[in-house]
């Protein structure tokens, strides 16, 4: 197997491992961190096609960045909210908004 | 309305030469204006009773005056084909135009003088009747605008003016007879007639669209004129038509089936019920008939059941009226009565004969029920003075009273006589040419049954007339000598409608009859109106006997007519005279035959049960189940099927973060597979 499998491989258990801390763990920041965690190894997997497939695929890692920078800045900012509200940052209790 | 006021100002152009309408505009327009000032007036300045005293009845009196105008200008030429003045196009849509248009011919000329001249007394009349009324502007206004609606039937030209006409007197009558609104019990009597009239107007209206669908227009000069060569004679189209129109007639004239609403009429005041409900409006029915002659000339069949409705409702209402306390029941069905005789006229052909009881009938029973209203005037006051709650109208609180009332009294009697029948008196001629010409044209049946009628007029009007004026006074205790006779606004009226009652039947005096000269002016005059139908009877054999069905010629059964009605008012007169009968409070209801006439033969109750019972259950079925059940129910499902997928669906939204992650990841997956194998 050469690098590329590996990398590709790699990519797919940092997805998997990011979908599982969204899913099982209750603490938003590191729900949070699992959600980077899902977009960077995108990213990863998006380098390593773009060896193979052109360089197009480039330019999606960056809008991913730019993207993941934005929704990092309100979605720190909206967790911080909640922690001085609550003092807590368990999604599990925030429920209020339900309907 | 540039038209209109053409029409007002000046003579009009489409008349034909010889005779013109003088001035046809004002007739209407006059009480139309009376109407306009006295309905501000019940707005404006309620409690001035000048204006309207000054204003309603001259508005009638003028039109009266115009209304004469034109009959010396039609007797002097004497057209033989009416004048019909167009004033504008009311629709015209496709083959269908309908102008506003008014006929003059020597029918509505006859029409015109006797509503309007009735309705001038009557005006006077009720200016002493309603001097004490909150709602004098009111009533001025509404019976200045009956007069208009009643001339507007009269003089139609077509079939739709004559209904607007026809429907505008159905509402003035409703307005009347609930006049006293603030009484539940008036204001139904008001509802009950408009809502019964309602069931002839839609005989009246289907008679109308098979009218134009079979002869494309609803002008009457064109329709009457067309009618011998476009229906076929004795034809079901001929006798659905007429019949229709007869249903019509029969709600507004009050005749069997239709007669309930016309007593419970009695509600609204007096003057009304001797203006609307006795002497014009009700009438309407009658004029339909004759005005439609010539359709029911096309049409034995709805002849002989005109013929048979009038002579059965003529007996039927005039035993009802032999058990009744209440004067104005009484002479509410001996209107009843009296209109049977009419229908009966015009039923056998005879439309003059008919047309004539109209005329004279208008003058007895105007009076007629005047008098009562100055009777109910003067109890009203003396027990109004002394505080005492017994029923003015009770003929049992009435007795002796031609001591304090003569000239009540005596107008009365004039009235009595006149309607009984007796030489020389109005009701005389034309009652008895009605029962000669049942009898010659052949209707042995109905010339007994009206001879019966007739029996029984006398006697009812008897009673009343002894009840209320002869024997002692039964009106309780001190009230006794607050009554006065009236004063002279209410008793020259009576005292004109006494003298038109005598020589009102002077028009027309039989050939027949020895002794007298031979008067044939009324036949004369209708001449050109009835000459059509008559025409038509004879080209299909009708022909009038000179014997009556048991034999004897007209001379015999008016003398014997006479003698017998005189015999009748003096016999019920001796008998009841003496009889002791006692104030209201104090009797008991009939029992026996005389409580199920008193109680009107059941028909009130029966149609209760057999009519509005049954659909009233029957909407309430409709409601229950086709409205509760059906419509709502499929609603109701559909909503809560609504809200049930609505419900299923929240079960998804838990809050749980890691739930809502759960779904999406699964989701994701499933696409994936999808999308992959």
């Amino acid at each position: 197997m050469d690098i590329e499998t590996y990398t590709l491989i790699l990519g797919a258990l940092l997805f998997a491992i990011g979908t599982a801390g969204v899913m099982l763990r209750r603490n938003a920041i590191i729900m949070f961190l699992c959600i980077e965690l899902m977009l960077n190894s995108v990213n990863l997997t998006l380098v390593v096609f773009s060896r193979s497939l052109g360089i197009e695929a480039q330019v999606f890692v960056f809008f991913v960045m730019a993207v993941a920078a934005a929704e990092a800045a309100v979605g720190l900012a909206i967790i911080i909210a909640i922690f001085r509200h609550y003092e807590l940052v368990d999604v599990d209790r925030f429920n209020l908004l339900k309907w | 309305m540039v038209n209109f006021l053409e029409s007002v100002l000046r003579v009009a152009q489409h008349a034909e030469a010889g005779f013109q309408p003088v001035l046809p505009g004002l007739i209407l327009l006059l009480p139309l204006v009376g109407f306009l000032i006295n309905g501000l007036g019940a707005f404006m300045w309620r409690d001035n009773k000048r204006v309207p005293s000054i204003v309603g009845p001259l508005a009638i009196i003028g039109a009266f005056a115009v209304v004469v105008a034109n009959f010396l200008a039609m007797r002097g030429a004497m057209p033989h084909d009416p004048a019909v003045v167009s004033l504008w196009t009311w629709m015209a849509v496709g083959d269908l135009s309908i102008g506003v248009d008014l006929q003059f011919d020597q029918l509505s000329i006859l029409m015109m003088l006797v509503v309007t001249g009735v309705s001038s007394v009557i005006h006077v009349y009720s200016i002493g009747y309603m001097r004490e009324d909150p709602g004098y502007s009111r009533y001025f206004s509404y019976l200045n605008l009956f007069v208009f609606f009643m001339l507007i039937l009269v003089m139609g030209a077509n079939f739709p003016i004559m209904f607007v006409g026809w429907e505008g007197v159905g509402l003035c009558s409703y307005l009347l007879i609930g006049f006293w609104y603030e009484n539940r019990e008036f204001a139904s009597a008001g509802k009950k007639a408009f809502i019964v009239n309602r069931i002839g107007d839609f005989g009246f209206l289907v008679a109308m669209f098979m009218i134009f669908t079979h002869f494309g227009t609803l002008n009457f000069v064109q329709v009457f004129a067309a009618a011998p060569e476009t229906l076929v004679f004795s034809g079901g189209v001929a006798t659905l038509i007429t019949l229709l129109l007869f249903l019509g007639a029969t709600g507004k004239s009050a005749q069997i089936p239709l007669h309930v609403w016309l007593p419970d009429a009695m509600a609204g005041p007096t003057p009304v019920s001797a203006l609307i409900h006795a002497a014009t409006m009700v009438t309407a029915g009658v004029y339909l008939v004759a005005r439609a002659g010539v359709l029911f000339a096309m049409a034995p069949v709805s002849q002989a059941v005109v013929a048979s409705v009038g002579a059965g409702t003529a007996l039927f209402a005039a035993t009802i009226a032999t058990q009744q306390f209440d004067i104005k029941k009484v002479l509410a069905y001996s209107t009843v009565s009296q209109l049977g005789y009419m229908f009966l006229a015009v039923g056998v052909g005879a439309f003059t004969a008919g047309v004539f009881h109209l005329m004279t009938h208008a003058f007895f029973k105007a009076l007629l029920f005047l008098g009562s209203g100055a009777v109910i005037h003067a109890m009203h006051g003396a027990l109004h003075k002394v505080h005492r709650h017994d029923d003015p109208n009770d003929m049992r609180n009435y007795g002796g009273l031609k001591n304090v009332m003569p000239i009540t009294w005596a107008t009365m009697w004039v009235g009595t006589v006149a309607i009984a029948g007796i030489f020389p008196f109005a009701g005389f001629f034309s009652k008895d040419e009605i029962i000669w010409s049942a009898g010659s044209y052949g209707y042995a049946v109905l010339w007994v049954v009206s001879i019966l009628a007739a029996v029984l007029t006398a006697a009812y009007m008897t009673r009343l007339m002894v009840l209320t004026f002869h024997g002692e006074n039964r009106t309780g205790g001190d009230a006794r000598p607050h009554l006065r006779e009236v004063p002279a606004v209410m008793w020259v009226p009576l005292a004109i409608l006494a003298v038109l009652s005598v020589v009102g039947g002077w028009l027309q005096i039989p050939a027949a009859l020895p002794l007298l000269p031979a008067v044939d002016s009324l036949h004369h005059w209708l001449e050109p109106v009835m000459e059509p139908a008559r025409r038509v009877m004879m080209e299909h054999g009708f022909h009038q006997a000179h014997a009556s069905p048991l034999g004897g010629g007209e001379a015999v059964w008016a003398i014997s007519s006479t003698v017998m009605a005189l015999i009748v008012v003096l016999l019920t007169f001796r008998a009841l005279v003496r009889r002791r009968y006692r104030p209201a409070a104090e009797s008991e209801a009939p029992t026996g035959f005389a409580g199920i006439l008193y109680n009107k033969w059941y028909v009130d109750e029966l149609y209760d049960r057999l009519i509005i019972r049954p659909l009233l259950a029957l909407w309430r079925g409709c409601w229950r189940i086709v409205d509760a059940g059906l419509i709502d129910g499929t609603l109701n499902t559909m909503a809560s099927g609504t809200r049930m997928v609505g419900w299923m669906g929240s079960l998804f939204q838990t809050g749980r973060v890691a739930g809502y992650m759960f779904w999406f990841v699964t989701g994701v997956v499933l696409i994936l597979a999808l999308l992959l194998l």
